[in-house]
């Protein structure tokens, strides 16, 4: 578990084979982080845990986190890009969450 | 080699509790509030309620309650029926009896009714908290120790930090001789070839294999994962990504053998519990919340459990206590009296995985000492049991 040399310290690579990076520590819309000397906005507010694209990612082509697939790209992912519900899906089951009503919503893709 | 203590319980089954609860247990929801009456006045002394809420019976749940009623930190049980339910009070009475614990069967209808029944019930309780005094006792090692873990209100941290501290802490136990089981195959869709590769033989690797492609049938029918809708606030995207987290749970050891609810292993290792019932959908959800599964967990055996979380859970459990691995170092800030674990620290540079895994094992043994965990000093006592429905386990879980 390290973060990569030129990354900011917001961002972690739990295995070198992974796609994507966790953030460890929060993002406000509006700040700026650093991946291999980039330097990227962040268009939401994001919490610890949440994704970013180590680098592209093609439609169809695996996400891989711990050096292992945790779903499918549903839509082509630049690097930089918050990778979540809006761009990833698993390979097993749909993902529910709760909706703007509070509702229980059934994946839109 | 040195025990833990001098003075855990010993009984007669020849297992050890770390505890000497009695049980206050309900047969059907009907005489839940009289077995709440009864022990409340007593809950300071280590009286707790566990019970069945329903009126049909299953074979399950009897082997459940016969589990959890003959556990090694169970040293009395006190049984209330209201009298007309399906619950096979007599067996149920007689297993408790023959492991050599006081037991004793109120029925409500033959009573007098709810006040006659709590009036006799504390009677009960009063006398039998003097005569515990004098349960036998015996040195503790640490291979006496069975551990569960389990995870809740995960996020994505969960994976990161308080899963693999407790995949740390697992290794140590079963490197000392104890037993771990880990469990939820539900949370293991995705996993299933490499926790295979870990199997001690070939047919159990098949059996892992098996349990897994039965949850993801059975989560499938149900339309749902186990993947709350709080997993994807906390930055979750998939099943397949929550169930990494989750397996780290198990550590790195060889995986000794598969069990079912109220099934004990008998030799050390670590261990599968496969908590997705047997045949055709029934009965709803496999586990409906999180103290369904640590009680699953306790029924094999488990004298402490382990709980991960990273949105913050405030569980505990009636039989064995909880240990709180915080995953994520704002919810621990937020909520610093419930968790025993700061595993989150990690995030912050405050702390390594190897730390807390040790800090976690150490955590553990004092708790198995005798003193409390976070929750169990807060008084918390969490209990569920459902339906289910199960085949026994074969020859290749359980392989010698």
């Amino acid at each position: 578990m390290e973060s990569s040399s030129t990354d900011s310290p917001h961002l972690l690579l739990l295995h070198e084979d992974d796609n994507v990076l966790v953030l460890v520590q929060p993002l406000r819309a509006g700040d700026d982080y650093t991946l291999d000397g980039k330097t990227y906005r962040s268009a939401l507010d994001l919490g610890i845990g949440h994704k970013i694209a180590r680098r592209a990612i093609q439609t169809g082509e695996k996400v891989l986190k711990y050096g292992v697939p945790i779903g499918s790209a549903f839509t082509s992912i630049r690097t930089g890009d918050h990778v979540h519900l809006h761009n990833l899906k698993s390979d097993y089951l749909p993902t529910y969450t709760l909706d703007k009503d509070h509702k229980y919503a059934a994946p839109s893709h | 080699m040195q025990p833990l203590r001098t003075d855990a319980f010993l009984r007669s089954d020849g297992r050890k509790g770390i505890r000497n609860y009695i049980l206050v247990a309900y047969l059907v929801e009907c005489a839940h509030h009289v077995a709440r009456e009864i022990a409340w006045p007593h809950k300071e002394q280590g009286v707790q309620v566990i019970g069945f809420g329903g009126c049909y019976p299953n074979e399950y749940s009897l082997k459940m309650m016969q589990q959890l009623c003959t556990h090694p930190n169970v040293g009395a049980v006190l049984l209330v029926s209201l009298g007309c339910e399906g619950f096979d009070r007599r067996s149920l009475a007689r297993e408790i009896e023959q492991s050599g614990r006081p037991v004793k069967t109120l029925i409500i209808q033959k009573s007098g009714g709810t006040g006659a029944t709590i009036a006799s019930g504390r009677e009960w309780i009063a006398e039998t908290l003097a005569g515990l005094e004098l349960t036998p006792r015996a040195p503790l090692y640490i291979e006496d120790l069975i551990l569960g873990t389990v995870c809740g209100g995960s996020d994505a941290t969960s994976g990161i930090t308080a899963n693999p501290v407790i995949g740390r802490c697992m290794d140590q136990l079963i490197a000392s001789g104890g037993v771990g089981v880990f469990e939820e195959t539900g949370e293991l869709i995705g996993c299933e070839d490499m926790m295979a590769e870990r199997a001690e033989t070939p047919a159990l690797a098949e059996v892992l294999r098996q349990s897994v492609e039965k949850a993801a049938r059975y989560y499938s029918v149900m339309g749902h994962g186990s993947f709350a809708p709080g997993n994807a606030d906390g930055g979750l995207t998939t099943q397949e990504e929550k169930s990494m987290g989750a397996y780290s749970k198990s550590g790195s050891s060889p995986i000794s053998g598969l069990v079912k609810p109220g099934d004990v292993p008998s030799r050390s290792g670590l261990y599968l519990l496969d908590v997705v019932p047997d045949g055709e959908v029934r009965f709803g959800f496999p586990n409906i919340n999180d103290s369904a599964e640590i009680a699953e967990l306790i029924a094999c055996g488990s004298h402490i459990v382990l709980f991960s979380t990273g949105r913050g859970s405030v569980v505990g459990s009636a039989i064995s206590p909880v240990i709180k691995v915080c995953a994520n170092p704002e919810t621990y800030r937020n909520m610093a009296d419930d968790m025993d674990i700061d595993a989150g620290s990690i995030l912050e540079h405050r702390g390594t995985l190897k730390d807390l895994g040790e800090q976690l094992f150490q955590c553990t043994l004092d708790v198995a000492c005798g003193r409390p965990s976070k929750s169990e000093a807060l008084g918390h006592q969490e209990f569920v049991l459902g339906y289910k429905s199960f085949e026994p386990i074969g020859p290749s879980c359980f392989p010698m």
